[in-house]
């Protein structure tokens, strides 16, 4: 067996792992498919007389509140999987799945694997409501392809964000240690209004949040006008190379700590 | 010696659980401070991200900060409900229930004990709402009895909802179970009229579920003394829903644990 082929084993046997425990615990999908709907029902219906004010100048409340659901989800997504890897290394399984793995890394994208895995069966799902419920996609195939390269991109920053937390504290119990930044960067964006009818201290703090150009480029192949989206290509893609090499770090902090 | 002063009195009982109780709540940061701390911070959100909302024609007020003044206090509640669920739940799990079985202590003691401990979170909360929302430039139009009633119909609501939370917890047993509740609890606060006032509503769906959900009730009470004044319509309303949820929940709560402390 060759190198690659040890290593994609490892891949594959994690992500495997990962997925099997997920359908014959399909409580455990519950949260992450449950809170994109729930949300996207809470915020395109409840505030739909949103759309109507001036200013607003989206063409579809719902889609405008699609692509942040969407966005979250991935985010939440990537995030979620880090419970995973924390309830192993309670249990002790990381450590020995660490110990079997020639490539230790391995072991760390079989779980991202099975994070994007599971979130494109959210992303499916919510799609699927979205435009069952009458919401309008401006975009064509292309943009669209956009759009969920851009929650690709998300799903495994906060997947490595979510891996590198977990590897250096290594419990469970540090789960709001990952969910907490995540949720103070998704919710100071521009979700319910555009950046433009923003008012206050959010509105300054929407100014300089990375997450803004990804929803904002989001929302503009979702219209089918890309606007800024290879800022918001370029902000996700340096996120994630960042948070890579904080994930690999993290992989070393746990190997050394045995 | 009489059977009365044989048997001690709820009002000689229940000071002692309460004590526990609000002993307990104390001990636990983590049980206070996200009660306070994230309803703040969503209120911050929210108040800044939606008040473009008050532009939206028959609006009630000029000021979204004061109109999602009333949401912190619902989430607060909902922490309520998970506290009290909890803290029975685990009462339940560390056997001192069977112990409590073996003493001649009244059910309605141990109830009303139980909630002290939510009214205190209840209290602490009301305050730190309140004085954040009169610090960030919201004002209550009903005044300073209106301020007085709006502490009292805050704490009949984390009643309520600690009702619902004692009941989960003695019917189940179960801390995980309790907090399995708190997303379901979630749900039922954000399809309310706690975003935009009902008539505003634009989804009819959305506007229904939101008529029909008690929440928006206990919202619109609360809701009704900062931005309207005096709306003794919404007040009714407010304080007989949570009423009536206490009740329920508490009788409720008093037969699952007849059903539990079934003595041997």
């Amino acid at each position: 067996m060759t190198r690659r082929a040890r290593y994609l084993a490892v891949v594959r046997t994690v992500a495997w792992r990962n997925l099997h425990s997920v359908i014959r615990a399909p409580a455990l999908l519950l949260p992450m498919l449950a809170f994109p709907l729930f949300f996207y029902m809470a915020f395109a219906g409840g505030l739909s007389a949103v759309g109507s004010l001036p200013g607003f100048d989206y063409y579809n409340y719902d889609a405008f509140q699609f692509v942040f659901v969407l966005l979250q989800s991935a985010a939440f997504g990537g995030v979620f999987i880090g419970f995973s890897i924390g309830a192993d290394f309670d249990s002790g399984f990381t450590r020995r799945l660490l110990l079997a793995a020639h490539d230790r890394s391995a072991v760390i994208v079989g779980f991202g694997v099975a994070a994007l895995i599971r979130a494109a069966f959210v992303w499916a799902v919510v799609f699927g409501i979205a435009l069952a419920t009458g919401m309008e996609v401006g975009g064509d195939g292309i943009e669209l392809a956009g759009l969920i390269g851009l929650a690709v991109i998300v799903n495994v920053a906060a997947f490595l964000f979510a891996a590198g937390m977990m590897t250096r504290l290594r419990t469970l119990q540090a789960a709001p240690a990952m969910q907490l930044p995540l949720f103070m960067i998704l919710m100071t964006a521009p979700i319910y209004v555009p950046r433009n009818l923003l008012e206050g201290w959010i509105s300054s703090v929407a100014q300089v949040n990375p997450f803004t150009a990804i929803v904002e480029a989001g929302r503009s192949l979702m219209a089918g006008d890309p606007f800024h989206v290879l800022l918001a290509f370029a902000a996700a893609a340096g996120f994630a190379a960042l948070l890579s090499i904080f994930a690999i770090r993290g992989l070393r902090k746990a190997e050394a700590a045995g | 010696m009489t059977a009365q002063a044989a048997t001690p009195t709820l009002r000689s009982q229940a000071p002692y659980l309460a004590w526990r109780s609000v002993i307990r709540t104390i001990r636990q940061p983590i049980v206070i401070v996200p009660p306070l701390v994230f309803p703040l911070f969503l209120l911050a959100i929210n108040a800044s991200g939606l008040s473009a909302a008050t532009n939206i024609p028959n609006f009630p007020t000029d000021s979204y900060l004061a109109f999602a003044l009333a949401f912190p206090f619902m989430q607060g509640s909902i922490f309520a409900t998970n506290t009290a669920g909890t803290n029975v739940a685990q009462d339940i799990g560390s056997g001192f229930f069977n112990r409590l079985a073996l003493t001649p202590m009244s059910g309605r003691s141990l109830l009303v004990g139980q909630l002290t401990g939510v009214l205190l979170i209840g209290t602490l909360q009301a305050v730190a709402f309140l004085t954040a929302g009169l610090a960030a430039g919201a004002s209550i139009q009903s005044g300073v009895l209106g301020a007085l009633v709006l502490f009292v119909l805050s704490l009949c609501i984390a009643a309520a909802f600690g009702a619902i939370g004692l009941f989960a917890g003695l019917r189940t047993g179960s801390a995980e179970a309790v907090q399995g509740l708190f997303p379901l609890m979630f749900i039922l606060l954000f399809l309310s009229s706690a975003t935009l006032p009902r008539d505003l509503i634009a989804s009819d769906w959305y506007r229904t579920v939101a008529t029909i959900n008690p929440v928006s009730y206990l919202i619109e009470g609360l809701r009704s003394l900062i931005i309207t004044g005096w709306d003794f319509e919404a007040l009714a309303l407010g304080f007989g829903v949570a009423i009536a949820i206490f009740v329920v929940a508490i009788w409720g709560s008093t037969v699952a644990l007849r059903n539990r402390m079934v003595r041997t």
